[in-house]
């Protein structure tokens, strides 16, 4: 049997990490774009749909601020799902092949990737807790800051698993935007998001309590404007379950890779 | 012992047979060749001998580790050079080096050494603090050398090491490469489909055609089996059966107007050899070369002017504007 050197793995997990963060940060494009998106939605979506919404109506918060957690999931979302087409340009320019060829276990390679597209992410979340503290009145203490922070990385490392075992498989960009689409839009749209589940059509409802998604957003709700429909437990258990089961997934996926 | 040892390795896709039942050694310290045409199989082979290709069939053992068993091992004894560009364009040269020597387990005070030394035998030591993205086709591969044996692997693959590059460029990576072979004492296996680098590098060369290996011998045991130096002429109606008995002809082909002779001591004897063959539009005269012996096992030229590497399977590279 193979011998598992630990540290050195760990040594390898730290290289893919940290060059995922070197690449990041030189590109601010991607920083930049990736934050415009969910201020934008904030802004125009909030203040416009929510001007329409009589106050109170979304369980006692302005709509503003009933936004705030989805619009944190919709950034966890894309920001994690598309670093997975990172992994297809890889191929490309096969930097993948070095990384392929080094004598690292591919969960190694996998956890590495993972970490660090969830890094990029939560940079991008902590900077929106900021924006959304100064300019859009959401409330922070110590303890919500902290449970916000984990249940980002939960959905972080769930969804970038997902993201990375889609673009193990697939072979161009041009199909993991089709596969995007029917991913990342069911998986927010239907998340209760946009909308309390509350007085939704049981078709609807049935639908949205099967999206693991909506449970980030409960929690987070729960934990930044103390609303919840499902109760914290259940968020909990249903979060982390996600979490392993893409984990998983995403690491069997990861292995078959063909270059 | 030989440090690696391939028996009957074989690669199929679906009903193509990429690699057929390949057997050879290669031994500790040897610069060692696959010489062949482009579609060989000579990049598959490698492939799998570096554990990035699982083999269909046969066995192949590296510094002692199975490549289907111990692949981890494998890949720590080992370099690659790999024929399409693997950097990333977006580090340095020297941070490339850096992930590299954490991703081998280099130990932490040595890392700075090795990266200086590596730096230092391709002549970029100037730049390595520059991006990749911009860097030639030549730094680049220099850059990629020097990352293969940054982690003092035993062997070094090296996948077509100057494909596409200058003249000036290859005699330069020539030189590095023996220097890794004599001071730093790596074994290298080298695939290429130019025959001077196989000539000028390698200790032993086998020539691969559609999979197989057609033959095995030392650059200079290759020449010497052609029995002798290489004589074309462009001529109607030569006397061949003169020619036959010379002492001296060891070899006579004539097809299409092409007189072909294998001759000990061309130079001497070529008076005497174009008074039987008559009108000589034109007359050729050289020692044997690799070329040469190519054509004697395959029957076919092996063209050299083809920019293209092998394995389509594996060069999927969009070169978008970054490059």
């Amino acid at each position: 049997m193979p011998k598992l050197n630990i540290s050195s793995e760990l040594k390898g997990l730290y290289a893919i990490w940290y060059r995922e963060i070197l690449v990041f940060t030189r590109e601010p494009s991607r920083l930049v774009g990736a934050i415009i998106q969910p201020l934008l939605w904030l802004v125009i979506f909030g203040t416009g749909l929510g001007s329409i919404i009589e106050p109170g109506s979304v369980s006692g918060a302005n709509y503003q601020q009933f936004l705030f957690p989805g619009i944190l999931v919709m950034t966890v979302l894309f920001s994690s799902l598309f670093f997975g087409l990172y992994i297809i340009l890889d191929k490309r320019i096969d930097f993948l092949k070095e990384v392929l060829v080094a004598p690292l276990n591919k969960s190694t390679m996998f956890f590495g990737k993972a970490l660090g597209g969830s890094t990029d992410g939560l940079l991008q979340i902590i900077i929106l807790m900021v924006l959304g503290a100064i300019f859009f009145g959401i409330h922070f203490n110590l303890l919500s800051v902290i449970l916000t922070l984990v249940i980002v990385i939960l959905l972080l490392i769930a969804v970038t698993s997902l993201g990375l075992a889609i673009g193990s498989i697939m072979d161009s960009p041009e199909g993991f935007g089709l596969i995007s689409s029917f991913v990342i839009f069911p998986l927010f749209f239907l998340s209760g998001a946009l909308f309390p589940v509350t007085k939704l059509p049981i078709w609807l409802k049935i639908i949205v309590t099967i999206n693991p998604v909506s449970y980030s957003v409960d929690a987070l709700r729960s934990v930044i404007l103390g609303i919840t429909s499902y109760g914290l437990l259940l968020d909990f258990t249903v979060m982390i379950a996600f979490a392993l089961l893409m984990v998983i997934v995403g690491t069997w996926a990861f292995k078959r890779i063909k270059l | 012992m030989p440090l690696i040892e391939i028996k009957n390795l074989t690669k199929k896709f679906d009903d193509f047979t990429a690699v057929d039942s390949l057997s050879f050694e290669i031994n500790e310290g040897e610069i060692f060749g696959l010489l062949g045409p482009n579609g060989a199989g000579k990049t598959t082979t490698l492939s799998m001998l570096a554990t990035l290709l699982p083999p269909t069939g046969g066995d192949a053992l590296i510094n002692g580790f199975d490549v289907a068993k111990h692949p981890t091992q494998v890949r720590r004894s080992i370099g690659f050079v790999f024929q399409d560009p693997s950097s990333d364009d977006l580090l340095t040269g020297r941070e490339n080096l850096y992930l590299h020597a954490l991703m081998y387990g280099v130990k932490p005070a040595e890392i700075k050494k090795k990266i200086d030394e590596g730096l230092k035998l391709v002549d970029l030591t100037d730049k390595q603090n520059i991006r990749m993205r911009k860097y030639s086709g030549g730094m680049r591969r220099r850059l990629e050398l020097a990352r293969g044996f940054l982690h003092s692997p035993k062997i070094l693959f090296l996948d077509e090491p100057t494909l596409g590059l200058d003249p000036q460029t290859r005699e330069n990576l020539w030189v590095y490469i023996k220097k890794l072979s004599t001071e730093n004492k790596i074994t290298i296996i080298l695939t290429t489909h130019y025959m001077e680098e196989a000539d000028k590098l390698c200790d032993r060369i086998a020539i691969i055609d559609h999979g197989k290996v057609i033959a095995l011998d030392t650059p200079g045991n290759f020449k010497k089996s052609l029995g002798g130096d290489l004589v074309t002429i462009k001529t109607k109606n030569p006397e061949l059966d003169e020619l036959k008995h010379m002492d001296y002809v060891k070899q006579v082909q004539f097809k299409d107007g092409l007189l072909n002779l294998t001759v000990i001591d061309a130079g001497l004897h070529l008076q005497k050899i174009l008074e039987k063959v008559g009108k000589a539009e034109n007359v050729e005269l050289h020692s044997p070369t690799l070329h040469d012996v190519f054509i004697k096992l395959t029957g076919r030229q092996m063209r050299e002017d083809s920019e293209e590497g092998e394995g389509g399977w594996m060069t999927r590279s969009v070169h978008s504007g970054n490059k």
